[in-house]
């Protein structure tokens, strides 16, 4: 496999309703970012891919205008994908390996205040059996909770740990929108949402927009002296329907993380995609992490959730703890699809 | 055996509330001023019309705003025979590229004040305005284009922008 490295990361400073802004005027500004914190020359970028859901603005080939931001002239080699840009990293490491290119633009970006996210992901369902129900993500999320709780013996205190922390960590994460210093007990006085998910274990709506720039070949020490490489990086899916799954354990977390090489040494930092607090549990399980691992310091997907970008923000997060925060080897998590039905893996390495 | 299930109904709804984004927000203000307003790209210099805050050549963020003339050109047109729209003139009735002087983008709009048939290339017209008790945040202040009678503008002078 040829080396790729991670040379640039930008975020927008997340908003929970963005009401000025549209998605160009949210993404310009953090694409140009990353270039710039790369150094390298916008022209000269080879391949360029981002990750969208058209379904969060209601407007098919919305993603078209978003290339708007990245200025597509004279023509350039372009991609997109309908899922978090996570995987549209994944694309663009894959074009990265032929060998010809040696640079690549990832942007994702979603706008989530301008609708009802928990609906409107209810259409990623299968449309016979489980969509005409609309079993909104809540509730989905819930089910796998439950399943969870009763499977591993933990308990809602054991979730709320997860919240709260995470309510904690995002507090010194400037692009945070939800944040404070919280306990386990202030998350277990809240009301459900759904038994047994409370507000704090449920992600808050957000605007945002992430990109990442990959580099790879002769171009790295031009950069960079300190490129964060991607070591192994690999994605597997479950089957759609959730009633076929056992929701208690995310097999194809477990199956991505053996391609991915996370056991062959020791892990700093995950920055895992859990939009609910337990799926940090199940996830952790899957990606074989133990006690010694810090888990999502910059709040996670808890405390900033612009769909469509959160699972590559999670990359741009664990790259940053090494490329400035002393880690020296981390593994980044996303997830798409209901109840964590398909999920990628990367080990990062400095 | 009963009949098999050929077509099942499944009501989708969603509903959204859109913003205009900053650009278009300025953009629609002007046209509650009775001015058509676009952005200056700052590398190509190029006048977007309506403008998205952004360069989609360069891909930076286009923040001067230059008003535009209300008269243009017609850089090509459909003639439409089918009506289905309340406010369109009766069939047939033209729908042009209207490329205001001052712009580098062409709007599309209706042409009327004149028989489809008449329609042409380098047409001259200018916009016509609703009654001013009626403008609101939409580009349909403008109601349509019509020929001013100067003569055709030379084919040079928009065909970049076909």
């Amino acid at each position: 496999m040829r080396d790729v490295a991670i040379v640039g990361f930008a975020q927008s400073k997340h908003l929970a309703a963005d009401t000025h802004r549209n998605e160009v005027e949210i993404l310009m500004p953090v694409v140009a970012e990353a270039i710039e914190r790369s150094g390298v020359d916008r022209k000269s970028i080879g391949f360029t891919c981002s990750g969208s859901c058209d379904y969060l603005i209601g407007a098919p080939f919305s993603f078209v205008q978003a290339l708007d931001a990245v200025g597509a002239w004279p023509p350039i080699q372009e991609s997109h994908v309908e899922m978090d840009a996570a995987w549209a990293l994944y694309e663009a490491w894959v074009r990265l390996q032929h060998g010809d290119l040696d640079s690549a633009l990832v942007y994702g970006f979603g706008k989530t205040s301008m609708g009802d996210v928990t609906e409107i992901m209810t259409l990623q369902l299968d449309p016979y059996y489980l969509a005409p129900l609309w079993p909104d993500t809540v509730s989905l999320a819930a089910l796998q909770a439950r399943a969870y709780l009763e499977a591993s013996g933990k308990s809602e205190r054991d979730t709320a740990e997860v919240a709260a922390r995470s309510s904690r960590d995002a507090a010194s994460n400037r692009n945070a929108v939800r944040s404070g210093d919280k306990s386990a007990d202030d998350v277990l006085a809240e009301s459900p949402v759904v038994s047994p998910l409370r507000p704090s274990d449920c992600p808050p709506v957000t605007d945002g927009a992430a990109a990442v720039i990959l580099a790879a070949g002769d171009l790295v020490p031009r950069l960079t002296d300190r490129p964060v490489w991607i070591r192994g990086i690999a994605h597997n899916v479950e089957p759609h329907s959730i009633g076929t799954r056992d929701l208690a354990q995310s097999r194809s977390t477990r199956a991505a993380a053996e391609k991915a090489g996370v056991s062959t040494g020791k892990i700093d930092v995950a920055e895992v995609h859990a939009q609910y607090s337990h799926e940090e549990l199940i996830l952790s399980d899957a990606l074989g992490l133990t006690n010694g691992v810090t888990m999502n310091p910059s709040g996670g997907a808890l405390g900033a959730n612009p769909v469509m970008a959160t699972g590559l923000i999670r990359v741009g997060e664990a790259a940053s703890r090494i490329a400035s925060d002393g880690a020296s080897r981390a593994v980044a998590h996303a997830a798409q699809g209901p109840c964590l039905q398909q999920n990628l893996v990367c080990v990062l390495e400095g | 055996m009963s009949e098999p299930v050929t077509v099942m109904n499944a009501p989708i709804r969603l509903d959204f509330e859109i913003g205009a984004g900053t650009a278009q927000s300025r953009y629609l203000k002007g046209l509650m001023e009775g001015k058509i307003r676009g952005q200056r790209c700052p590398v190509c210099k190029k006048v977007y019309l309506p403008p998205r805050g952004s360069c989609p050549t360069d891909g930076v963020p286009t923040e001067e705003e230059v008003e535009v003339a209300e008269t243009g050109t017609v850089t090509t047109f459909c003639v439409v025979n089918i009506a289905f729209s309340d406010r369109a003139p009766e069939v047939p009735y033209v729908c042009g590229q209207v490329l205001l002087d001052g712009a580098d983008t062409a709007l599309l709009a209706l042409v009327a004040g004149i028989k489809a048939e008449e329609c042409r290339m380098g047409l001259r017209v200018k916009a016509v305005w609703m009654p001013r008790d009626e403008w609101k945040y939409s580009s349909e202040n403008i109601k349509w284009f019509e020929p001013t009678g100067e003569p055709d503008a030379d084919y040079d002078t928009y065909k970049e922008y076909l």
